[in-house]
């Protein structure tokens, strides 16, 4: 088969956890992206089959999926590139429960967002005046280095450790974590770090920089979370002496 | 792992960081022309050094392998919770033991 | 195999896994068999010339080598932890695994 055969071969997941890949041919176009032929495949072979997306321009990250087993956004990934001889695999993101086909359930990821205590607590007493942020002070750049996350998913079906250690909150949420941790307006910082000690906090993660790889916004959680365990070891000294 | 263990494991790691570079380096050193009883005796006979460095060594080693073991056992296996961390805690005496013991051995 | 474990990241985590587990597993042998020397220089002696055959020092080559490799990955952590490096991976893994069995290759040198 050459680079140039004018077919695409691709499998598709269908079903659920215990579903199985359907194969479906794809006529190859020029400038192909991954979701269109998924969408392709919905709208001209089989419309049972069920897939996301939204903005299709590579902002919103809904098309997250994992191809040749490889997790990213659909819509930025040149079926050229990826499938240069013709065949493309494409599965759900993993560590999620698969609703159906190429739809996962978000509910657990967002739910550890959630546990790492990823979200902005304000003073109570709101002065009149702005907080004065200094953009190049060095939390600044540690928090803007990761505020550009939405969410995607596909650090955390990156991630090895999350297969491995079911609580574990895993890159996104660690990473949210580490840019309030930087947020100097923000008033939750030890309850911050205790969510996100423990057995299913940063210290579960080995470094494997998979999250890291895959980012598709090359965000680096895998610092972020060094980030959180030093933050951690210093508050525990702290106390210590 | 809890905040503590975490502490644990990355202060041994580098405590054995140096010990483990020293060890390597004797060894390098030592093996050259065959090993006998007698060469190794004969520096380790009476070395109060030797000894400090070697149980030095033992205690950190005691403390980072089991530790280091949980997370294998606990994200490879089925295997967690309390009875893991009873054992994990036996094999750290046994380290404890055995490797003193055999500090010990090659002091006196 | 998944894409994930061909990544440099991963291979590093895997090899510093396997190799500790393989030195935890050999620890209590090499100090059961210092501890001979209790039983004095000559049961040291013996022991150490019943393992002086090929397949021991091959099996001592990957020990040392699980030692060297374990340290250089675990020095690669605590750089990344605690001295914040951000890393060139697949550089850093490359010669983490480099040194390892240029240390290997010291110890065969020297035991031959």
């Amino acid at each position: 088969m050459t680079a140039s055969s004018a077919t695409l071969f691709v499998e598709v997941w269908r079903g659920r956890a215990d579903g199985r890949f359907e194969s479906f041919r794809v006529p190859r176009r020029a400038n192909q992206t991954v979701l269109d032929v998924v969408t392709e495949i919905q709208r001209e072979q089989d419309a049972t089959l069920a897939y996301r997306f939204a903005c299709r321009v590579g902002m919103c990250g809904s098309c997250a999926m994992v191809v040749n087993g490889r997790p990213q956004w659909t819509c930025r990934t040149r079926v050229a590139q990826v499938a240069p001889a013709g065949t493309l695999r494409i599965e759900p993101l993993r560590h999620l429960t698969v609703i159906k086909d190429l739809a996962v359930d978000m509910t657990r990821f967002f739910d550890k967002w959630r546990d790492a205590k990823g979200s902005f607590v304000p003073a109570g007493e709101t002065d009149r005046d702005f907080a004065v942020v200094p953009p190049a002070s060095r939390q600044r750049q540690a928090a803007d280095a990761g505020i550009e996350c939405i969410g995607c998913g596909v650090c955390y079906s990156a991630c090895e450790v999350v297969g491995w250690e079911p609580d574990y909150l895993g890159p996104a949420a660690l990473n949210r974590a580490w840019t309030l941790v930087n947020d100097v307006r923000d008033q939750a910082r030890d309850a911050r770090l205790d969510a996100v000690a423990g057995t299913s906090g940063c210290q579960a993660c080995h470094t494997h920089m998979s999250c890291t790889t895959f980012c598709p916004k090359a965000l680096a959680p895998t610092y972020a979370i060094a980030g959180l365990k030093r933050a951690l070891v210093g508050r525990l000294l702290r106390r210590a002496l | 792992m809890s905040g503590a263990l975490f502490i644990a494991q990355r202060a041994s790691a580098v405590v054995l960081a140096v010990t483990a570079a020293v060890h390597l380096a004797t060894i390098i050193y030592a093996v050259r022309g065959g090993l006998t009883a007698g060469e190794i005796l004969a520096r380790t006979h009476h070395n109060v050094w030797f000894l400090a460095l070697y149980a030095l060594f033992v205690v950190a080693v005691a403390i980072h392998a089991p530790i280091g073991l949980r997370n294998v056992v606990r994200e490879w296996t089925i295997w967690r919770g309390r009875s893991l961390d009873a054992a994990l805690a036996v094999f750290a005496v046994l380290l404890l033991a055995l490797g003193l013991r055999a500090s010990v051995a090659v002091f006196l | 195999m998944r894409a994930g474990h061909r990544q440099p990241g991963f291979v590093a985590a895997l090899l510093h896994r396997l190799s500790g587990v393989a030195l935890a597993i050999f620890l209590p042998l090499h100090f059961l068999a210092l501890g001979t020397a209790l039983r004095g220089a000559s049961a040291l002696d013996s022991f150490l010339a019943a393992t002086n055959t090929p397949a021991v020092k091959a099996a001592e080559f990957a020990v040392v080598v699980a030692l060297a490799m374990h340290m250089a990955f675990g020095l690669r952590v605590l750089a990344i932890e605690f001295l914040a490096v951000r890393e060139r991976t697949l550089a850093a893994v490359s010669v983490s695994l480099a040194a390892a069995l240029a240390v290997g290759l010291l110890f065969l040198l020297n035991v031959a």
